[in-house]
């Protein structure tokens, strides 16, 4: 082990235990703060205020707005905390993850977007439908997409899994590609919805100019979505979830029913990533089958592993560190125009996914019991024996 | 359903089937050897075969033909079709080795959970992936095969006719397939594979060099995949970073077919795999092709895991 790994480590311990250590109503207070800070964030009008703009700009992106960097943040956290649930705490290796991202923000540009063949060829729609009466609707039906595919291939193991949730995304991505009766192939959906208001002036809120609003609608689910993945994994299903994860045979016997909690795992988890997918859709205001690609489900896999599976920290951690850095690094003044981060980006993850694995299993911001479990597990390999 | 295509078309689509099902055999050994020694799925072994087909591509260049150079003489054909397969096996089985190495061993090494082994083989796939995809290697464009064999059948009996292509692909995969049976079954050093792949704990007390055995694995696999390659390129006509994907996945789907670990299942399961999703294509449109043998996964696992043919790398069973 490097010094730096042992510098990393206690200066995380530390920083924890003091954390831990402090008062109740301080930790509230901060994190209250903190928050407020997140949400003034891309205001600068905040920056101006304070006058302090020179130590804010470096962190500021030029290549795409800041808001929007912050908002591409956003709906990756809720990806990656919807996956949390899925790989995190179950154990269960999902790579078609973004299939129910898809699902969501395709359920959203069909009923709210007037191009939409519901309304121009089948006519089921009279008229457009609004943003807000579609998100439950997607949202379920992300839910009920995760039970469908959950139902045949949950009864298989690990690795199985995983190779068949792979396939199965592409193949659907492929059909959704192949055939346009419904959605429009390559070609996709366009004008789709976007969320409801109206400011004083009488301008829309989320306009197409304006990409803050989408932000603090994304961080106001954000703070939603961590609210509702402390409580379950602090209820009997999180705690199912946490055994499954460990010894599946061992939680069977022990009485806990896996397969429906395995299930429970996945319709939660699909459930968040189509909330993601109907922010996202409504915020890009345009749909069509190449956004999702295998690429964009490793990403997110990428990035709850980079930032510690099982950690609601670490997944947001993750989740930000992936869209943010990229985006950073392109409005770099230094780096020559030729050099296009966009083309190195997914290289640069698969390396992360496999030193990770390597170095540091349990992420930059590990679950405490994760990285006890993987300690456990390599004082128990026998000597010799590689 | 479309039945009539499917009698009207019924040699040729055998014999399409029984080609292709030879390629998917091929790669399906990789995995096979690999699950049987490790219990891993190498996701990685897609992206040996498609090193494997650019590997072809560099060798043919060096020696100047690309896509556009005109058809060679047939024994000139045949000799560039030997050399780009022990090149494109060197390569694949190169790349195989290298990811065991740099990514598999030291997992091995601290005892990581199946998942950690899962995760990072998906990331050495990505990583060889998108490697390929950079602006100086592939730029993420297709790149054309020269033109090798003549496309007149050289057998035609009745309505069976086989064109040279698909004679050689089925020849040189069985001819792969049986003396890597044979190097397993009948070896000293596939008697290590098959030592280490029952018990692999009381082989390295036994003086079993287990590194050495999965490193040889590895190799195995990697070289049946690079002559798989060049003979599957040599139909498609090209090659692009991402044609191992559903390659990958179809030659999976093969040995879990066969029954995964086990190396006469892998020859079963391809063939089979490479006529069902013939017949099926022609049943239900073509743009259904890759959809059906992943159906065909789907239902496998569901009902027969084992596969036909059951679990076992020679005799060894875990």
């Amino acid at each position: 082990m490097t010094s730096a790994q042992n510098w990393w480590k206690r200066t995380s311990n530390t920083v924890g235990s003091a954390w831990r250590g402090m008062p109740k109503w301080v930790r509230i207070l901060a994190t209250l703060l903190f928050v407020a800070f997140l949400y003034i964030l891309p205001n600068k009008e905040f920056y101006e205020y304070l006058n302090i703009p020179g130590v804010w700009i470096p962190l500021y992106t030029t290549g795409v707005e800041f808001p929007s960097a912050l908002f591409f943040a956003t709906w990756m956290i809720l990806l990656t905390l919807g996956l949390n649930i899925v790989c995190g705490y179950a154990g269960l290796l999902d790579l078609g993850f973004f299939g129910f991202f898809a699902v969501g923000a395709y359920t959203v540009a069909l009923l709210t977007s007037p191009d939409s063949k519901l309304i121009t060829e089948y006519h089921w729609l009279e008229s457009p439908w609004p943003w807000l009466v579609t998100v439950p609707i997607a949202v379920s039906l992300a839910l009920l997409s995760g039970v469908l595919l959950g139902w045949p291939t949950l009864r298989l193991r690990g690795d199985y899994l995983a190779i068949v949730t792979l396939g199965f995304a592409e193949v659907i991505r492929i059909i959704a590609r192949n055939q346009d009766w419904i959605l429009n192939g390559d070609r996709g959906i366009t004008r789709v919805g976007h969320p409801p208001g109206k400011w004083s002036d009488g301008k829309a809120i989320f306009g197409i100019l304006d990409t803050r609003p989408y932000y603090w609608l994304g961080l106001t689910l954000i703070i939603l979505v961590i609210f509702v993945s402390r409580n379950l994994v602090r209820s009997r299903v999180g705690r199912a979830w946490i055994a499954i994860r460990e010894d599946e045979d061992a939680a069977e016997l022990m009485g806990v029913p896996t397969f429906k909690f395995k299930l429970w795992a996945f319709a939660m988890g699909a459930s968040i990533g189509g909330l993601s997918g109907t922010l996202w859709a409504g915020q890009n205001s345009f749909v069509n089958s190449s956004t999702f690609s295998l690429e964009n489900s490793i990403l997110v896999l990428a990035a709850l592993l980079l930032g510690g599976a099982g950690s609601i920290g670490g997944a947001i951690l993750g989740g930000f560190l992936v869209v943010y850095v990229p985006e950073w690094l392109r409005s770099l003044p230094f780096l020559p125009e030729s050099i296009d981060v966009n083309k190195y980006r997914y290289l640069v993850f698969g390396i992360i996914l496999v030193v990770m694995m390597i170095f540091k299993p349990g992420g930059i911001w590990p679950n405490r019991r994760r990285v006890e479990e993987y300690k456990d597990r390599a004082k128990e390999v026998a000597v010799g024996v590689v | 359903m479309n039945f009539d295509d499917l009698f009207r078309g019924f040699e040729e689509l055998t014999i399409t089937g029984l080609a292709q099902g030879s390629v998917y055999a091929l790669v399906a050994l990789g995995y096979t050897l690999v699950y049987g020694v490790l219990r891993l799925i190498n996701f990685a072994h897609s992206e040996v075969f498609m090193f494997g087909t650019f590997a072809a591509v560099w060798i043919w260049g060096v020696m100047g033909f690309d896509a556009d150079s005109s058809r060679p003489a047939v024994w000139l054909a045949l000799l560039l079709i030997l050399v780009a397969m022990v090149f494109a096996a060197l390569v694949s089985g190169g790349v195989a080795m290298l990811v065991e190495v740099s990514a598999y061993r030291p997992l091995r090494k601290r005892n990581a959970p199946p998942l950690a082994f899962l995760i990072t083989a998906i990331g050495a796939s990505f990583v060889l992936l998108e490697f390929m995809a950079l602006p100086f290697m592939s730029d993420r464009r297709q790149i054309g095969m020269p033109p090798m064999l003549p496309t007149a059948p050289i057998i035609s009996v009745g309505g069976w006719e086989v064109n040279p292509l698909q004679l050689m692909t089925i020849v040189v995969a069985l001819v792969m397939m049986f003396s890597l049976d044979w190097f397993v079954n009948k070896t000293k050093f596939g008697r290590g594979i098959r030592a280490v792949a029952q018990d692999a704990n009381t082989a390295a007390l036994m003086g079993v060099n287990k590194s050495r055995v999965i490193l040889l694995v590895f190799l195995l696999g990697g070289l049946m995949a690079g002559v798989a390659a060049v003979l599957a390129s040599m139909r498609t006509g090209y090659t692009r970073f991402n044609i191992g994907f559903f390659l990958g996945i179809k030659a999976f789907s093969a040995a879990v077919l066969g029954g995964i670990g086990n190396l006469r299942g892998a020859l079963l399961g391809g063939l089979l795999l490479g006529l069902i999703e013939n017949y099926g294509a022609a049943l239900f449109g073509t743009e259904w092709k890759d959809a059906i043998s992943f159906l065909v996964l789907v239902a496998l696992l569901m009902f027969r895991p084992t596969g036909l043919l059951g679990e076992s790398l020679g005799r060894a069973r875990a």
